[in-house]
């Protein structure tokens, strides 16, 4: 037995504990279940429900498991007549105030209270005196409350205060008066705020949108993928004959514990909007029609055969499939078009040669938690990639030292060392300096002028350790006007520092579209091309003949590729929404499936592949897209394209990356753009996108879109 | 009948004209114990031991040892260690704290600084309850302002090596903040809520760091016990009560007010001290150490001396000292529903059984009062009770538990007896009793 270990017997039998672990976790390893409501593995301990109370061999009293150390010989019996007795007696006090309206609450069938009320609780309440009832509130559009129903475990609250680091929710008054309450009336808003659902063990903070809309025994529950960032949080998605009622997670803890963010629990309110396309369209005149699968396929192939390749573009959206992703550049091979990307914010693509074959974050997501120092570039981290936020937040709690290099000041909820605002390349050469760096030839004049301001000093130095670190570029990083520059600089100082160089990729599954070559300077596994394709700029300038959008809307996915641009294009959309912007840039629309709707891979930054099935009946006429690329493929006549299922299409991405081994070791970067000194050290040089903009599901959301981070994100 | 020695240890000073200055406190030997300390004349280990050797026993309620209470401190780690005053005297019936801050507030900072120098503390607080506001409060600010004048207080007092601050702090008035975990909570600025227990504030207290908590009274007597010695303390007392202890005699009695005698007194001696029951009226029962402690009929009281162990061998507890005294007009029932709408009033609210089952008692209770009780309701009293004791976290359920248990054990006749006649009283009177 190693030094840790000691003995001690549960229930009669002798099991093996940790030293100082509490007696819950040690019996929560047999089969011995003891009761509880207050306690959770993620939070800290309260010892105020009192249900977790067992007895302990020469103890005067019962004591509770959650909160009580294991010790060398230590006799528990979670069962005994005594244990019992005051595991009933707690669960009696549990339930006088508490309301009997089960068969009108949402958490009947899957309520903590409940399960354990049937075993521990009376046939009949010998309280017969007034009950207590508290008053609701409204905490936002997300989160329900009942508040009556509340048995004040203080999950929630500890929620707050260990997880969020937003102490909204407290008590207030004292006694049988103890309510939780904000205190001042107002919505509960930080990213990750609604796992307080799924936390509370009774009807008291439930699901708002998902409201008396079904009943949990109804309902089947599918295991899934959130998809709208590069962290791939496990979900499951639970559907009532086909039709998606909600979304909670599922543990997972390389990625996101039993956390998931607002934005993955509710985005799939977006599959059913009103705005969903129902069945395939075309322009006529002018005017929108609908036309059958069969046509519309045949009229898309009859203009791709024609098209010069030179003069057509395919743009998808990060958050398609692998599968999806892999059938495009097979599409595209086959009509030899190069101007394909997914990259749809990006502008400055002039390093792009030098782009590591799939940018990833380089270290794994639960060892951020690990590292000693953090720089975060460009990005409002929080809302681009909660969970990983989060992680972040644990990391400056463990004693990390956080350092932010952003315009904008975002606000963060744990100790931010150093917050270097406004210009990021400004900021990286005066790190640069600070530590003594040699500067990029083509930045040697302005290199020159830059004297290392105190706080980009004090950043220096914190980097001046032999510890594990991680430097981290977000979205506006790789969306800046010189964003080859903000690269170039970050990785020498990564490598001054001895820091792990990541990224930050946007949308669900980036990675997937960098590997299946879905971009225009290289192929599949990162294969270069013959002749390089447009860059999303140049598609937008050069008024192509015809455009093939997957899931991607003109001036929401792509900002720079607006209505008058596309004018004299025909552009051809795959699109789950028939959107304002669509109706006036597309010529054809076909229905396809939202995340939902489909199966498939996605690759998170941690190349971590996740499968997925279907969860939800089409809506409408609406296919996966993989099918429908695969419909368009075989009437190009393309050979080995009749995939039966998206499992067929990975096998074939699996056996085709087998035989091309590639390595994805990052090469050094370079600066080809020419620097225009007067705007180099600008602020304001890129705008963020909205935490609930970013895709198309979200925009059509309606839940989220209520809530004042949306509202936010209107006035920016 | 001898006569009793009175006022020996906390309320020496009380005879003098002005009993709070420090000049009073300095005629009466004060200051001397810190003095020799200050001299290095003694370590911290002698004046545990000295301590430990008087059989002083924590003042608060639970008696526990306060010299043993000392020797748990990591006395040696180089980390800060604080010690609290426990001035948060909340515990119905009981007004003797007051008495010390009011007129002797120097025994209590000469107690605190001893105190803090025997376990390495360089920080004191003492924790005083909101409603002291008037008089107790500025008298003891303003001794705390003469003991730094008189450079008894600082950093490094008189070139001895010694430090000691000495800050006061003002609760805004809750029972459960004189629960010595709640105290650190309020103290630290957050809601009066009992920490559960392990770790100790002894390993784990304000501010996480080392912290022991002390009674105001345990610790005004410290200064006497160096002064004099373990052994004259303890020779005031009796086996296992060494000491004085102060009394504050309530309810229907002649001449109600703080006594201090010594430990062991007996109960007669206390009552004709106290000029006996009110009116010459017939003695029912005692509650003898506050509101929570067990209440005692009438005629064992009469054969019990007033310390630690003859009351806990009778079945009752020392408690706080306050003795409340009830003639035979008192109605059993209304004083227990009033004893339970204190402990429902006061219950933080954050553990299960206390918060559910206060509010239960009283509300029974009432309906009994109201005329609307049934017989059952007397055994789910006890049963509840008895659900609720044992299964907080901090001793408040206990203390909500005990009253109903003791009353219905020794007066079931008269809760039997208002629910039989529909709410009517077996004592006539009708007015509820104050307590």
């Amino acid at each position: 037995m190693s030094d840790d270990l000691i003995e001690i017997e549960i229930d009669g039998k002798s099991v093996q504990a940790k030293k100082g672990q509490m007696i819950i976790e040690a019996t929560d390893t047999t089969s011995s279940y003891v009761p509880r409501f207050c306690y959770h593995s993620k939070l800290s301990i309260a010892a105020n429900c009192r249900m977790c109370l067992v007895e302990v061999e020469k103890a005067p009293k019962p004591l509770p498991a959650c909160a009580t150390p294991v010790a060398a010989g230590m006799k528990i019996f979670t069962r005994s007549p005594y244990a019992i007795a005051a595991q009933k007696a707690t669960m009696e006090f549990l339930l006088i105030n508490h309301p009997l309206d089960c068969p009108i609450c949402d958490q009947g069938g899957e309520c903590e209270l409940q399960d354990i009320a049937m075993g521990y609780g009376r046939g009949i309440s010998r309280y017969n005196d007034n009950k207590r009832v508290v008053k609701d509130k409204n905490i936002g559009p997300l989160v329900s409350t009942d508040m009556t129903r509340c048995i004040h475990c203080t999950r929630c609250v500890r929620f707050g205060e260990e997880i969020t680091g937003v102490q909204d929710l407290g008590t207030v008054m004292r006694g049988e008066n103890m309510r939780i309450d904000t205190y001042v009336e107002k919505s509960i808003d930080h990213e990750l705020s609604s796992n307080i659902i799924d936390l509370c063990p009774v009807g008291a903070l439930n699901n708002k949108p998902y409201r008396y809309s079904a009943r949990s025994w109804e309902m089947i529950q599918h295991e899934t993928i959130a998809a709208h960032d590069c962290v791939g949080s496990n979900i499951y998605a639970h559907a009532l004959r086909g039709t998606v009622k909600r979304v909670v997670p599922r543990e997972n803890e390389a990625i996101n514990e039993t956390w998931i963010s607002d934005r993955d629990r509710f985005s799939y309110e977006g599959i059913y909007s009103d705005e969903r396309l129902m069945s395939p369209m075309i322009k006529k005149d002018d005017q929108w029609q609908e036309i059958s699968w069969k046509d519309a396929l045949i009229e898309i192939v009859e203009k791709l055969k024609v098209v010069e390749n030179n003069s057509a573009a395919v743009l998808a959206s990060p958050n398609s499939t692998l599968e999806e992703f892999y059938l495009l550049s097979r599409l595209s091979d086959e009509l030899s078009i190069s101007n394909i990307d997914h990259r749809l914010r990006m502008v400055d693509f002039t390093d792009q040669l030098n782009d590591p074959k799939i940018p990833l974050l380089g270290i794994n997501i639960a060892e951020i938690e690990n590292c000693k120092q953090i720089v975060v570039v460009g990005s409002d981290i929080r809302k681009e990639a909660p969970i990983i936020g989060h992680r972040i937040r644990k990391a400056a709690l463990s004693g990390a030292q956080i350092g932010i290099i952003n315009e904008n000041i975002n606000e963060y909820f744990f100790d931010v060392a150093v917050y270097l605002s406004e210009s990021i390349i400004g900021n990286l050469l005066g790190l640069l300096s600070a530590l003594n760096g040699e500067p990029p030839e083509e930045m040697r004049d302005i290199f020159k002028q830059i004297k290392p301001t105190k706080e980009q000093q004090k950043l220096a130095a914190i980097l001046n350790s032999e510890d594990k670190k991680h430097f981290i570029l977000g979205h506006l990083a790789i969306n800046h006007p010189y964003a080859s520059a903000i690269r170039l600089l970050s990785a020498k100082i990564a490598e001054l520092t001895g820091a792990v160089l990541g990224f930050i990729t946007e949308g669900s599954n980036a990675a997937g579209g960098h590997l299946m070559g879905v971009l225009p300077h290289r192929g599949f596994a990162g294969s270069s091309r013959e002749i390089i394709g447009h860059s999303i700029s140049e598609i937008s300038e050069n008024n192509l003949d015809l455009l093939l959008l997957f899931n991607a809307e003109p001036g929401k996915d792509i900002p720079n590729l607006s209505a008058e641009k596309l004018t004299d294009s025909l552009v051809i959309a795959l699109t789950p929404y028939a959107t304002e912007n669509y109706k006036t840039t597309a010529d054809i629309m076909l229905p396809i499936g939202t995340f939902a709707e489909t199966s498939g891979t996605y690759i998170n930054c941690e190349e971590r592949w996740q499968s997925f099935s279907g969860i939800a009946n089409p809506v409408g006429e609406s296919r996966p897209g993989w099918k429908v690329l695969r419909a368009i493929g075989s009437l190009l006549g393309m050979s080995e394209f009749e995939f039966e299922s998206s499992e067929s299409v990975l096998d074939e991405i699996s056996q085709r990356l087998k035989d091309t081994p590639m390595s994805n070791e990052i090469n050094n970067f370079s600066l080809q753009n020419k620097i225009n000194k007067k705007d180099l050290l600008d602020t304001h040089l890129v705008q963020s996108v909205p935490m609930y903009e970013v895709d198309s599901v979200l925009r059509h959301s309606a839940s989220l879109q209520l809530t004042p981070e949306a509202s936010r994100s209107d006035s920016t | 009948m001898k006569s009793i020695p009175e006022n020996l240890v906390c309320f020496n000073t009380f005879e003098a004209d002005k009993p709070w200055t420090y000049e009073t406190y300095r005629k009466h030997g004060g200051y001397d114990a810190w003095d020799r300390i200050l001299k290095g004349e003694l370590s911290p280990e002698q004046v545990i031991e000295e301590v430990k050797a008087s059989g002083l026993r924590g003042r608060g309620g639970a008696g526990f040892p306060t010299g043993l209470k000392w020797s748990f401190m990591p006395r040696l780690q180089p980390i800060q260690k604080y010690l609290v005053c426990n001035s948060d005297e909340s515990e119905p019936g009981t007004c003797h704290d007051r008495e010390v801050l009011r007129k002797n507030p120097h025994a209590l900072i000469e107690g605190m600084a001893i105190a803090a120098y025997a376990m390495g503390a360089t920080i004191a607080y003492n924790y005083i309850r909101g409603e002291f506001m008037e008089e107790p409060i500025p008298r003891f600010e303003l001794a705390v302002k003469e003991a730094y004048e008189h450079k008894l207080l600082g950093k490094n007092i008189q070139s001895s090596n010694i430090d000691l601050e000495l800050h006061t702090f003002v609760g805004a008035g809750a029972y459960i903040c004189g629960e010595e975990t709640a105290l650190l909570e309020s103290l630290e600025g957050k809601q009066g809520k009992p920490r559960f227990k392990p770790p100790f504030p002894a390993n784990f207290g304000l501010y996480g760091k080392p912290t022991t908590i002390n009674n105001t009274q345990s610790l005004a007597s410290v200064p006497s016990i160096i002064r004099n010695g373990a052994k004259w303390f303890k020779d005031i007392g009796v086996e296992n009560s060494g000491g004085t202890a102060q009394f504050s005699v309530s309810g229907h009695i002649e001449r109600p007010g703080n006594y201090e005698l010594p430990m062991g007194t007996s109960f007669k001696e206390l009552l004709e001290l106290c000029g006996g029951v009110l009116g010459g009226a017939k003695l029912k029962a005692v509650i003898p150490g506050g509101s929570s402690v067990p209440v005692m009929p009438a005629e064992t009281i009469l054969g019990c001396t007033m310390d630690y162990d003859s009351l806990q061998k009778a079945g009752s507890s020392f408690g706080t000292g306050a003795v409340i005294v009830m003639d035979e007009t008192t109605c059993m029932v209304k004083v227990l529903r009033r004893i339970a709408r204190f402990y429902m009033a006061e219950s933080c609210g954050q553990c299960t059984p206390c918060r559910e089952g206060t509010g239960w008692l009283y509300r029974m209770l009432t309906r009994i009062i109201e005329g609307q009780g049934e017989l059952e309701d007397l055994t789910k009293l006890v049963e509840i009770a008895n659900k609720i004791e044992g299964h907080t976290i901090c001793a408040l359920g206990d203390a909500a538990a005990w009253p109903v248990q003791s009353f219905l054990k020794h007066f079931h006749h008269e809760f039997e007896y208002m629910v039989n006649n529909k709410g009517r009283s077996i004592v006539s009177i009708d007015d509820e009793v104050t307590v």
